[in-house]
Parts: C-alpha cells; sequence; structure tokens
C-alpha cells in the first residue's frame, strides 16, 4: 500500500479552482519532486498533504501506517522570525511536540531525540546559538532537524534551496539525499529548481493548475512536458 | 527599606502588591507570546471592552469582574477570528474595536453615575479601587493562569514560533491560540483597575520587549521578562507612594526608563 495516495483531488480558493486533477502515489522510499512555474499550485498542493487546507473535491488517502500528524515538514523560509528569540535547541526540541499526546513537558527521549537530530545535521555545536543570528543555510538545517524530530518516515520539503547560494543548496540536496538513502526517509519537495530537482529526485510531478506529468525522472526527461519546461538544458 | 514597611502598614497597599505582582507575571508571561505573535494591539482592544462592562456592570449591580471577564474572552476569540479572514485587517477591527467600546463605555457611565472622578479612575486606574472580595477572586485567577501557562509552555512556544508547522505536525494550534486569548483576557480584567484602561496594555508589551534586547532563548526572554515586569511594578508602586503620582503612570514610566536602559546595554554590546 503507498504511503500517500492522491484520489484525482482538487483545491479551490473561494470558488475559483487553484489546482485540478492531481492523482498521484508516494511510496515508501520514493523521492518526489513537485515542480511548475509560480502560482501553479504546489504550495496548495502541499498545503493539502499537510491537511492545512481541504480538497474541494477528491480524497487524500494515508496509507503504509503512516499517521497523518507524522509528516516532518520544512516550510518555506519567512521573513517573521526576524526578532524571535529561541535558541537551536528550543526549535529542534519544538519538532518533538506531537510525541508528547496528552503530557505537558518533553521526557529524556525526545531530549535525546532532538540532540540526535542536531548530530545527524552537523549543527550541534549552534545548540545555544540564537536561531535568528544564524545563516540560510544553517536555519535550513536547524528546521531540518525539528522536521526529524516530528517523523520517522516522511519528509515534506518546501523549497528548501530558496535563498540559498549554490555551494550551500549542493550540501542541502547531499543531506536531504543521505536522510532518504541511509534512514529511508520519503521525501516529496517543492522546488523551483528544476535541474536539481531532475538530477536529485527518483519522480516528477509537475504542475501547472492541473497534472501534466507525473512519473519516473527518467520519462521525464524524455517526455514533451519536461523537454519543453527543462528547456532541451538536460540531455 | 523603611518606606516599604510603612506602605504595608497600609491594607489597601498590601492588596495592590499581591494583586498587581501577580497580574504582572500573567501579563508579561503571555507578553512574550503576544509580541511576537504581532498581537501587541490586543491588551488595548480587550481593555477598553473590559471598560464598557465595567461601565454596565454596576449600575446593573452585578460584581463588575464576573460581567467583564466573559466578555473579554469572547472578544479575545472575536478578534483572533477577525485576524484570520481577511475582509477587516486586524489593525483596523482593533482600532474600531477601541474607540466603540471606549464610546459605549463613557456614554453608559454619563448616563448613570455621571462623569465624574470614577471615570478618571477607570481611565488611568486607582489602587484604591481593590476591594478584599477583588483581592481573593484576582489573587485565585492570576495564580490559575500561571499554572497553565507553566504547564502549556512547551505548546505556546511551539504555536508562537511557527503556527503552520504546529498545525502541520497534527497540534491544534487554534486551541493553544485560544489559551493564550483567554488567559490574556482574564489577566487584562484583574489588572485593569489598579492600571488603567489606557495604560494597562504595558504590562503586556514592555516587560518582553525590554527582556528582548538582551536575550536570545525563549526561555531567557520569559524569565527575564517576568523578572523586569516584577521589578518594574514594585519601582513604580514605590514612587507612586512617594510623590502621591498616579500608579499605573508611574509603572509605566519605570517600565520606560528600564527599556531605553536594556537598549542601551544591546547597542553596546553589538559594538
Amino acid at each position: 500500500m503507498s504511503l500517500i495516495r492522491c484520489n484525482n483531488v482538487s483545491f479551490a480558493y473561494g470558488g475559483k479552482d487553484a489546482v485540478t486533477q492531481v492523482d498521484f502515489e508516494v511510496n515508501t522510499g520514493d523521492y518526489l519532486c513537485i515542480i511548475g512555474e509560480n502560482g501553479a499550485g504546489k504550495s496548495t498542493l502541499i498545503k493539502g498533504l499537510l491537511r492545512l487546507k481541504k480538497p474541494s473535491s477528491g480524497v487524500i488517502t494515508y496509507g503504509d501506517g503512516l499517521k497523518p500528524d507524522e509528516i516532518g515538514y520544512l516550510p518555506q523560509q519567512t521573513e517573521s522570525q526576524k526578532d524571535f528569540p529561541a535558541s537551536v535547541y528550543e526549535v529542534v526540541l519544538s519538532g518533538c511536540l506531537n510525541r508528547l499526546g496528552f503530557r505537558f513537558f518533553y521526557s529524556k527521549e525526545e531530549r535525546r531525540l532532538a540532540h540526535e537530530n542536531m548530530e545527524l545535521l552537523g549543527i550541534t555545536d549552534l545548540s545555544n546559538r540564537c536561531y535568528r543570528d544564524l545563516s540560510g543555510g544553517q536555519q535550513q538545517r536547524v528546521l531540518l532537524a525539528r522536521a526529524l524530530c516530528a517523523t520517522k518516515k516522511l519528509l515534506l520539503l518546501d523549497e528548501p534551496v530558496t535563498g540559498l547560494d549554490p555551494v550551500i543548496a549542493g550540501e542541502m540536496y547531499r543531506i536531504i539525499r543521505e536522510l532518504r538513502d541511509k534512514k529511508g526517509i520519503t521525501i516529496i519537495m517543492v522546488s523551483h529548481d528544476v535541474h536539481g530537482a531532475v538530477r536529485e529526485a527518483d519522480h516528477i510531478l509537475h504542475l501547472d493548475h492541473r497534472q501534466k506529468f507525473c512519473g519516473p525522472t527518467v520519462r521525464y526527461i524524455n517526455d514533451p512536458v519536461g523537454v519543453a519546461f527543462l528547456g532541451g538544458a538536460v540531455s | 527599606m523603611n518606606t516599604f514597611f510603612e506602605m504595608m502598614s497600609y491594607p489597601f497597599l498590601v492588596r495592590a502588591f499581591v494583586v498587581g505582582i501577580l497580574v504582572s507575571l500573567c501579563a508579561s508571561l503571555l507578553g512574550t507570546s503576544l509580541v511576537l505573535k504581532r498581537y501587541s494591539m490586543i491588551g488595548d482592544g480587550l481593555s477598553h471592552v473590559g471598560f464598557a462592562a465595567l461601565a454596565i456592570a454596576y449600575p446593573l449591580g452585578i460584581s463588575p469582574l464576573w460581567l467583564s471577564i466573559p466578555v473579554c474572552i469572547v472578544t479575545a476569540f472575536l478578534l483572533l477570528q477577525i485576524r484570520e479572514s481577511s475582509r477587516i485587517r486586524g489593525d483596523a477591527a482593533t482600532a474600531l474595536l477601541l474607540s466603540g467600546a471606549l464610546a459605549i463605555g463613557v456614554m453608559t457611565v454619563s448616563l448613570t453615575t455621571g462623569m465624574n472622578t470614577d471615570v478618571c479612575n477607570y481611565m488611568f486606574g486607582s489602587i484604591l479601587a481593590m476591594s478584599k472580595n477583588d483581592l481573593y477572586i484576582s489573587v485565585i485567577l492570576s495564580i490559575a493562569v500561571l499554572i497553565l501557562y507553566i504547564l502549556f509552555y512547551n505548546r505556546i512556544f511551539a504555536v508562537t514560533f511557527d503556527e503552520t508547522f504546529t498545525t502541520a505536525t497534527g497540534t491544534r494550534a487554534q486551541s493553544y491560540n485560544m489559551i493564550i486569548a483567554v488567559l490574556t483576557a482574564v489577566t487584562i480584567v484583574l489588572g485593569m483597575r489598579m492600571m488603567g484602561t489606557l495604560l494597562i496594555s504595558s504590562l503586556i508589551v514592555f516587560p518582553s520587549l525590554t527582556a528582548m534586547r538582551i536575550c536570545r532563548r525563549f526561555l531567557s526572554t520569559v524569565v527575564m521578562s517576568a523578572l523586569l515586569a516584577v521589578t518594574c511594578f514594585a519601582i513604580g508602586l514605590i514612587l507612586s507612594y512617594l510623590y502621591s503620582i498616579p500608579t499605573g503612570a508611574s509603572i509605566v514610566v519605570t517600565d520606560i526608563v528600564v527599556f531605553f536602559l536594556f537598549l542601551l546595554i544591546e547597542r553596546i554590546r553589538e559594538h
């Protein structure tokens, strides 16, 4: 059974369709990249997968033992947290919130998990630093560590490399790939970086207000849709 | 120190001191979240509505706290809802609420008891307003606020830092927003008569903004703002006793001085 399955799903804002006829499934271990122009409905679909927005038609089912609140989410970088006093450790630990259940405080187990994930992403030495003082790449690692605290199975990454310089972006891609290969975490990523997407992901979902392509990357680069979008840059 | 013991020989000052410390604590803790969530103005909105509720409660013979607390909770709920939808923006809604509630309050007062020193007391606060009965209610409620805040601390942090992430990972952020709103409403009503409608929101905004000048962690910001709130309250109350100035104003002035002190420390550190 697949991890997430979208059955002919559509989303609308105030009666106007944002994206329609999305039909795909994600299996355990997949690396799926959602691409498309600005306003093509990528972020809307992400909101739908996170159950922050209800589909106007169709159903999304979660399977393979995935509870809908076990999705680790890396949001798009926002400017609003510029004045927020919070240490790296506090931010990472807050990813364990969905493990609390009816308890009020974090257990040793959860603190250990937070430390483990900081270690994994190489940010242990930043533990006591203030989140807002970090560089863009470091902040992304902190938020990725937080997302890992919330999930063992599926990461949903919204534009993880936007705004990062090429070297840091490459590093970010390497980390994401390692999480998939070594920890078996399924990856769904939204990206502007089409070439990065084609290089990294093994499945592509191309949106343009509706689903234009969904399938393995190998097929995408030879598909007319893919060829047109990539502008012949990948041979 | 002598001044302090002299003050404590007046029962009404003891009451003011106890309630003031507790309310300042609650307000400063909640304030950190409210300021960071861009809800700084919610305190003002609630206190004006609370004023209208007080003005209506007196002629009806209802205990003022019992009317204004539910009214403020409902208002807090509505304010948060308005912020979510975008027909009328949050700041505009708050502005409407401020003047609307003030007008209703002033009209009620002038039609019933007439414009007198009472109105001045509502506006700028009076430590004489605190009766023994009020004391008990205030102490119980503010301790309840403190306990709830501590119990929900981790959730409040998560919701304040990143509401979307918290919702996405299965925590109902909206209900914790409601908890923050309810706690704020209770705190505002309790502190309103001492600080006055016009000054109560300073208890929410100042300590956390001051603490943020030098603190780099959420926990330390919260603790620091609680310490600052209590200290500034005590200094303000003593000053108001010594120089016979209104308590609310003297506390706010103390807050301002400390804020600029911390701002200076921040600037010096940066260089």
